[in-house]
């Protein structure tokens, strides 16, 4: 219900959202979790296993309880936690985990069966009969555990990431985030300042004591207020840091659309890498619950928790509240609601010295050991010293077992955090994170005075670290209470008393861990499922370790802690890969020709990142076969234009660059004339062959190589490294130019009269025979051509600046088709070089050397390269490699498949007698045969034999002939026209 | 994680390609013998603690760069030009 006069949410704005359908009022401001109770809705969610009643345990991200479905449809989100769920007119949430409903669900069965299910339960009992896993237990398993559930649908919400840099950085906006950020904003240092809440001040809005004698509220607003006026301070509310990196790199989630609805194209969230030269962690403690029998009531809540209800929010979370605990703190509980007006029924304090009541009754060295009620708390049973029980009839129980740092983020970097006996809990470990220091009650201080002590000593010692000049901070008045507490992990008694509310962990099960030799926390943790849950066992692993090192006769700290892992919250897959779905994760690059490539109506086909065209299809064919086929005699009798753009191309410059493609290249380079073009082989330091293609000598001290489209960037990255890691004493400069220069194959026997319509000075085999290059003006535009030819006509390409690209093929394909001819695509490009025996990475897989394809002799012997000492090893030559050969079909079945095996005409095609395998195929119309390039075993030797070859994929089995790789004009005749 | 380009200054690792150790720079005589050669080719120390390796400034200025680190504190040491390093060797 809502108290009068208390809470930071807006009484002059209220709106309404859905809960199981049905309408809920709330005030801006409020959270799902703090609406819900003001409307006495108590049960929100079931548990993981038992399917127990849930409903709200804390008031911040930590909350075990309330987990519930946000949105419906594809942007459905699940196990999303009530208590950081902001409310906005039209919000639509779900409880999750219950069929057919949270009030009636057939699983809670479950608690029934509970003597059957305790820890490691399936471990044991769905044993036997050993079928029966498969089939029976593990999809029965699977479709009652888990929590909430994905729509399956395909999520079109946006979400960002970003980077960030400061000088300090600051996690946490209470007391001693805050005066961390004062102080070094003041100081004019860049500060960034992260709070997960949508408001600024920590616990301090949700307590009512005073700071420099104004409420805690007000003294952070108005310190938010000023560093919000400051440009060195940058502020960011609903930002959670998850996680602490190496370097002084940090990962932080904004919530920035959760609470707006999906407006507009305002994302989700934004997964921030936070670059920070110091940073402050300020992130506060959280109030660890107490393991009672049936401690898992909806109403049984944390006694902070309760405060934060009532003075954050406004909303008591019941009509008659009991207090539980073993400390001074939760008292202030008892004392906040009683001056709210709201009906304190009782503190059921264990200690016998606790302070007296200030208008409430104090039951000292009392404990509560079980409660009632069905879906909602109704009372609790508590025992006196003396052994004797009483009853409390309650609505609400606001317990305390004492307070837990949250050490997580010192602890991401292999960090282990301290056990402090004063505190009864695990505090920071100093330089476990470099670059961080702790303050405040993350560090184990829990008075406001510390805290704000230890945010201005943090802030000081870091500006100190940079060097920047600062003046001292005036610390303001504030309650320097002491926190005084008796341990109290878990009351003795029968029946089940959780600790991991989330996924159903109780005390029995971390008994039966130890019983069953599961003695290390690690091991415990993974038997039992403690702190697995969505909650990472914020609010129980502390109390299981106590019960553990209870049940194993050893101290807390012996016991040690599991590992602390980012992220501290949940973080969605979607955040941490924005950007890298569909177009972001595989960007699309496209040649100038691209367009026009796609209005004539080709089908356009991915090479690595980039796009080009299968075939161009001409009216009336219907199979890519027919254009290929019509493309491949295009190219054959009269000219064709292909955009092969996409080839590497590397600008290399200086006086050394012959002697450095010596080392780089199998062959000379340094002996090329001016003019020419060489095709080059590239090995890997082990001998493999790395990549192929030709390099052109434009000048003395000027080359250009291309690489295959594939092995661009891999080619680069390998000439930098030979050059400054082999051989920086070469005078050698390089660069990629592949963008810079749209480049055309203009190829087949018309391919001179085409390009003499256009080059300002014509050519003919004298001025420019077969190998030659140089710098031509086509139309008055500066280009370049090359006479190579990847199919064996006489060809050449030509190369312009990209800007001029479009248009230059735009020309060619209109000039080839008026002479019969026009252009092609990759189908037909790839038939005629497996008709030359060309090689491409089909060939050149990364498992083949230079003998394998037959250039052992590009590898000259006068020289050293990379790859050369290596390539000569045992092994790597002589008869039994897999050799580089041409097949042919010779029986009934013609058909040549990619990726099929060789075998010996009379061997059964196992795969003991694998004899080798083929790598590139296609139907040639020039030979009108299928053609196939593979590799045979000895197969230079075997030229004329009769091999099997056999594709057990697809099923097909055909009679090969095997003969040279060079299918057509092996003289080569036609290359030199 | 971030890392000191000896040419750029400090960026993210994601700007970097990481290859492998740095022995990669003392590339053995063609005639040093096959046990030279596998130790160079195949050959590497996976060390708990100091180890000094390359990496390839790609989306940044290309320059290739030995980085001495700590593989169990995660420290960088050090960054030099690999071709600087080249240079002092020979």
């Amino acid at each position: 219900m809502r108290v009068n006069g208390k809470g930071l949410v807006d009484r002059s704005a209220p709106l309404s959202f859905t809960f199981d359908g049905k309408s809920v009022e709330a005030y801006a401001g409020d959270t799902v979790a703090s609406a819900l109770l003001a409307a006495e809705i108590k049960m929100i969610a079931r548990s993981f296993k038992y399917h127990r009643p849930r409903g709200v345990i804390g008031a911040g991200s930590e909350d075990p309880g309330a987990l519930i479905t946000v949105g419906s449809g594809a942007v459905q989100d699940p196990n999303v936690r009530a208590t950081v769920q902001e409310v906005y007119a039209g919000l639509e949430t779900r409880s999750q985990n219950c069929w057919p409903s949270l009030n009636v669900d057939l699983l809670s069965l479950n608690d029934l069966a509970a003597p059957f299910l305790g820890a490691g339960f399936y471990y044991k009992t769905f044993m036997w009969p050993k079928a029966f896993w498969e089939k029976l237990y593990e999809p029965v398993i699977r479709r009652s555990a888990g929590i909430g559930a994905l729509s399956g649908k395909h999520n079109p919400d946006t979400y960002e990431k970003a980077f960030a840099f400061c000088d300090l950085l600051v996690i946490g906006a209470g007391p001693a985030g805050l005066m961390a950020a004062l102080t070094a904003g003041r100081a004019g240092a860049e500060v960034i300042l992260c709070d997960e809440d949508s408001v600024m001040g920590g616990r301090l809005n949700g307590e009512t004591y005073e700071i420099g004698g104004q409420s805690g509220q007000d003294w952070a607003a108005r310190a938010v207020a000023e560093l919000s006026a400051m440009d060195n301070v940058r502020l960011m509310t609903r930002t959670t840091v998850t996680g602490a990196y190496d370097q002084g790199t940090y990962g932080a989630l904004e919530r920035v659309g959760h609470h707006l609805g999906g407006l507009g194209d305002t994302p989700l969230e934004c997964f921030w890498r936070i670059v920070a030269k110091r940073s402050i962690l300020a992130a506060g403690a959280i109030e660890r619950p107490v393991a009672f029998r049936n401690n898992d009531r909806p109403g049984i809540m944390t006694a902070s928790a309760v405060r934060t209800y009532l003075n954050r929010y406004g909303v008591a979370p019941g009509k008659k509240v009991t207090i539980f605990a073993n400390n001074d703190d939760a008292h202030r509980t008892a004392r906040d609601l009683v001056a709210a007006g709201v009906h304190v029924a009782g503190v059921i304090d264990t200690r016998q010295d606790a302070p007296d009541g200030e208008g409430y009754e104090v039951y000292k060295g009392a404990e509560v050991c079980n409660s009632e009620g069905r879906k909602a708390l109704e009372a609790v049973t508590f025992r006196y010293p003396d052994g004797r029980e009483d009853k409390l009839q309650t609505d609400c129980l606001a317990m305390s077992g004492g307070w837990n740092p949250s050490v997580h983020m010192t602890c991401h970097m292999n960090g282990r955090p301290t056990w402090n006996e004063d505190i009864l809990s695990f505090v920071p470990t100093d330089g476990t994170v470099p670059g961080m220091v702790t303050a405040g009650a993350c560090n184990g201080a829990f008075s406001t005075h510390a805290a704000l002590a230890q945010g201005a000593a943090g802030a000081e010692a870091a500006l100190g670290d940079l060097g920047i000049k600062m003046t001292k901070a005036d610390l303001p008045e504030a309650e320097d209470a002491p926190y005084r507490l008796k341990p109290l992990w878990a009351v003795a008694g029968k029946g089940r008393a959780w600790l991991d509310f989330q996924n159903d962990v109780t005390v029995k099960d971390v008994k039966l861990a130890a019983a069953e030799n599961f003695r290390s926390v690690e091991h415990m943790k993974r038997y039992t499922t403690q702190g697995m849950a969505p909650d990472q066992g914020k609010n129980s692993n502390v109390a299981a370790l106590a019960v553990l090192a209870d049940a194993t006769g050893r101290g807390i700290p012996e016991t040690g802690t599991t590992t602390f892992r980012p992220p501290y919250v949940p973080v969605s897959i979607a955040a941490l890969g924005a950007g890298a779905q569909g177009d972001g994760f595989a960007p699309q690059r496209f040649t100038t020709s691209h367009k026009a490539s796609v209005d004539a109506g080709a089908p356009m086909i991915e090479a690595g990142l980039w796009y080009r065209p299968s075939y161009f299809p001409a009216p009336g064919e219907r199979t890519w076969r027919q254009s290929c086929d019509r493309e491949v005699n295009m190219v054959r009798n009269a000219v064709g234009i292909c955009d092969v753009s996409t080839l590497g191309k590397i600008d290399l410059q200086g006086p050394d660059v012959g002697e450095f493609l010596d080392f780089v290249y199998t062959n000379m380079f340094s002996t090329l004339k001016v003019g020419k073009t060489r095709y080059g082989l590239m090995l890997r330091e082990d001998g493999t062959v790395m990549d192929d293609g030709t390099t052109a000598r434009l000048g003395e001290n000027h080359f250009v190589m291309t690489t295959t489209t594939a092995a661009a960037g891999p080619v680069m990255r390998h000439l930098e490294y030979v050059h400054q890691c082999l051989r920086p004493d070469l005078d050698v400069s390089m660069i990629s130019v592949t963008e810079q220069w749209a480049q055309f194959a203009v190829a087949g026997p018309k391919s001179r009269e085409l390009l003499n319509g256009l080059l300002d000075v014509e050519i003919d085999d004298a001025s420019w025979p077969f190998m030659a290059c140089g710098e031509v003006t086509l139309q008055g535009i500066k280009g370049r051509l090359f006479r190579i030819s990847f199919s064996g006509e006489h060809a050449y390409e030509v190369a312009v600046p990209s800007r001029y690209g479009d248009s230059l093929f735009r020309l060619l394909v209109a000039r080839a088709e008026a002479m019969g001819g026009g252009a092609y695509g990759m189908e037909a490009l790839n038939v005629l070089r497996i008709e030359k025996g060309h090689i491409t990475h089909a060939e050149i897989h990364g498992r083949t050397n230079a003998f394998d394809i037959g250039f052992a002799r590009m590898v000259s012997a006068k020289k050293d390269c990379i790859g050369k000492t290596m390539s000569e090893r045992p092994g790597l030559v002589g008869e039994e490699r897999a050799q580089l050969v041409g097949l042919k079909p010779v029986g009934v079945v013609q058909q040549i498949t990619a990726g099929a095996h060789l075998f010996n005409a009379d061997d059964d095609p196992v795969r003991e007698n694998e004899q080798g395998y083929t790598t590139s195929v296609g139907f040639s119309p020039t030979l009108e045969s299928y053609l196939g390039l593979a590799f045979l075993r000895n197969g230079r030797a075997r030229h004329g034999e009769e091999i099997k070859m056999v594709d057990h994929l697809r099923g097909i089995t055909t009679r090969c002939v095997v003969c040279d790789p060079v299918f057509f004009d092996p003289e080569g005749g036609r290359v030199r026209g | 994680m971030r890392i000191t380009c000896p040419l750029c200054g400090e960026r993210d690792r994601r700007e970097f390609y990481y290859v492998g150790d740095a022995v990669a720079l003392e590339r053995p005589d063609p005639d040093a013998g096959d046990v030279v050669w596998d130790d160079y080719v195949h050959n590497r120390d996976n060390p708990a603690g100091v180890t000094r390796d390359l990496w390839y400034h790609e989306s940044g200025c290309a320059a290739w760069v030995v980085i001495t680190r700590n593989t169990v504190t995660h420290e960088i040491l050090s960054t030099e030009l690999a071709s600087k390093v080249k240079e002092a060797q020979s």
